[in-house]
């Protein structure tokens, strides 16, 4: 690797391992200057390794620069005396003592402990994505505007104002208590659940970003699961979820980045390897008592896993929609759980029960009537089709409904 | 939006099903609670098993046990399930789907449900 492709490399491995480790010193009130540091060790790296060609070891340059930046930026602050010195502990005495650990389980742990400071409730969830993609996953604000699809400036705002409520709220970079995990580890899930959809879901063009918010999902889940205390069956249920959602990840789009639906995917692009992994998750979820959301909807994707239409497929998936909607209302459960009933029952019924389902502003329920009503009566699926297209706001949406107007 | 119980009452709990009939009759009855859920008016419910099931009562003050709920009277309740509705008749709707009600002599009551609100 050269210096042009080594750099961005690193930082998007290292910044946020050196951002975690140095904020969980500084504390919460201090986030910011330790994305600060981080981010002037890569500029003092990008300098110096033109002149000086680079270290044998990068990561270990980057390591001592920042601890060093971090030590002197202490030393020359007030800040220490009067904030920091209370919080960390350390007398002005000790202060060439101050131990800046960037080994590899305190990076582990400071990761941990920040993820759940930052998917703290007290702020929204879009904050709680925002923060974690540059915090955690050394996003850049440009690329975190990309990939929720909005500008700069709100991306800055937003993080700006979660870190100032995070501050007020005094929320502390920690393991939370024993009794508080469960709780805690809700926020946490659903929040990289939200991650994981942003980059499956995302209309971004960059194909790249989108995949990565996936991966990074992907990795957050990882440090869970490797934590004893957070290896809980819901976790493991969410990433066999991610696994089984990742393996169509290139079947999703076609060349021109069309999407792709479900049935007309090309079953080879299918990642095998990713479906074993989550086959595996999925088996280490079911332990316990306790069946969460995801275990259901890791079930389903599962299922969703074999192309061939058998009847136990779609008896099975009804009855976990049965179950989903029991535990947890949402409209697109409802939706797929309608179309599942038609694949059991047949159309006539699957219209008969979509009809009370009181869900006419959105696109999606007008689409599902349309696909029920064709073949039975085509002009009603036209007429639905239609109200779909209208409601429809996203390019891809309409495209999709638009291709199966052609096809009627 | 008010809530409402359902309440599944068996003509004769005594009766026996086959494996392959309780099988059928839970499948049904999940289609049956998922139909209401996927309207957003599910709120909660259990189906109550037969199986050690017991009767107390009392005589002279005194507690009686008896293996229940089949005493005297063969009628029993087999499981209730609690929805949201604008009204009584949509509930009772609700109720004319549940698969009970295919078993002859089987029936569904409907009550509304007291809020806390000091008007009960």
């Amino acid at each position: 690797m050269n210096q042009q492709e080594l750099i961005p490399h690193l930082f998007r491995t290292e910044f946020r391992k050196i951002t975690s480790v140095l904020g969980k010193l500084l504390g919460i009130d201090n986030l910011e200057l330790a994305e600060d540091i981080a981010s002037d060790t890569f500029l003092s790296a990008m300098e110096t390794w033109s002149y000086n060609g680079i270290p044998d070891n990068p990561t270990a340059w980057l390591y001592i620069v920042a601890k060093n930046k971090a030590k002197n930026h202490l030393q020359r602050s007030k800040l220490f005396t009067q904030k920091i010195t209370p919080q960390i502990n350390y007398s002005i005495a000790e202060f060439d003592e101050i131990v800046i650990d960037l080994s590899e389980k305190n990076i582990t742990d400071s990761q941990l402990q920040m993820l759940f400071a930052l998917c703290h409730p007290s702020i929204s969830t879009e904050a709680q994505i925002g923060l974690s993609l540059r915090i955690l996953c050394g996003f850049g604000i440009d690329e975190i505007a990309d990939a929720l699809l909005t500008n700069k400036e709100t991306i800055n705002k937003r993080l700006f104002r979660a870190k100032e409520k995070l501050r007020a709220e005094n929320v502390q970079i920690s393991f939370p208590k024993e009794t508080e995990i469960e709780n805690r580890l809700e926020t946490v899930l659903l929040t990289l659940y939200l991650l994981f959809s942003e980059g499956y879901y995302s209309e971004s063009k960059d194909e790249v970003l989108r995949k990565d918010l996936c991966l990074e999902a992907m990795r957050l889940m990882h440090l869970l699961i490797e934590n004893e205390q957070t290896n809980k069956p819901q976790v493991n249920a969410l990433l066999a979820l991610m696994c089984f959602q990742a393996s169509r990840f290139e079947a999703r789009k076609n060349n021109e980045g069309v999407l792709v639906l479900y049935q007309d995917q090309d079953e080879s692009l299918w990642n095998q390897e990713l479906i074993a992994k989550g086959v595996f998750f999925l088996k280490q979820a079911s332990q316990g008592n306790k069946l969460s959301k995801y275990h259901l909807e890791a079930s389903i994707a599962y299922w969703h896993t074999i192309k061939a239409d058998t009847k136990e497929k779609w008896d099975s998936i009804l009855q976990l929609y049965n179950q989903l909607l029991q535990l947890e209302y949402s409209p697109i459960a409802a939706l797929n759980r309608t179309y599942a009933l038609s694949k059991v029952y047949g159309k006539a019924k699957a219209i008969m029960e979509a009809e009370k389902l009181n869900l006419s502003g959105n696109h999606f329920y007008f689409t599902l009537l349309g696909e029920l009503h064709t073949t039975i009566d085509n002009q009603k699926a036209r007429s639905n089709f239609n109200k779909a297209l209208a409601l429809a706001k996203t390019m891809i949406d309409k495209q999709t409904i638009q291709n199966k107007l052609d096809k009627l | 939006m008010d809530e409402f119980i359902l309440i599944m009452r068996h003509e004769d709990g005594a009766k026996l099903a086959s494996p392959e009939q309780m099988q059928a009759w839970m499948k049904q009855t999940m289609d049956w609670i998922g139909g209401i859920a996927t309207q957003n008016k599910f709120v909660s419910g259990t189906g109550l098993p037969f199986d050690s099931a017991r009767v107390v009562t009392t005589k002279k003050s005194k507690s009686i046990v008896t293996n229940g709920p089949f005493g005297d009277i063969k009628e029993t309740i087999g499981g209730f399930i609690i929805v949201k509705a604008e009204s009584i008749d949509e509930a009772v709707e609700f109720a004319k789907g549940c698969p009970v009600l295919s078993g002859e002599g089987n029936s569904m009551e409907v009550r509304k449900i007291a809020k806390n609100d000091g008007a009960h």
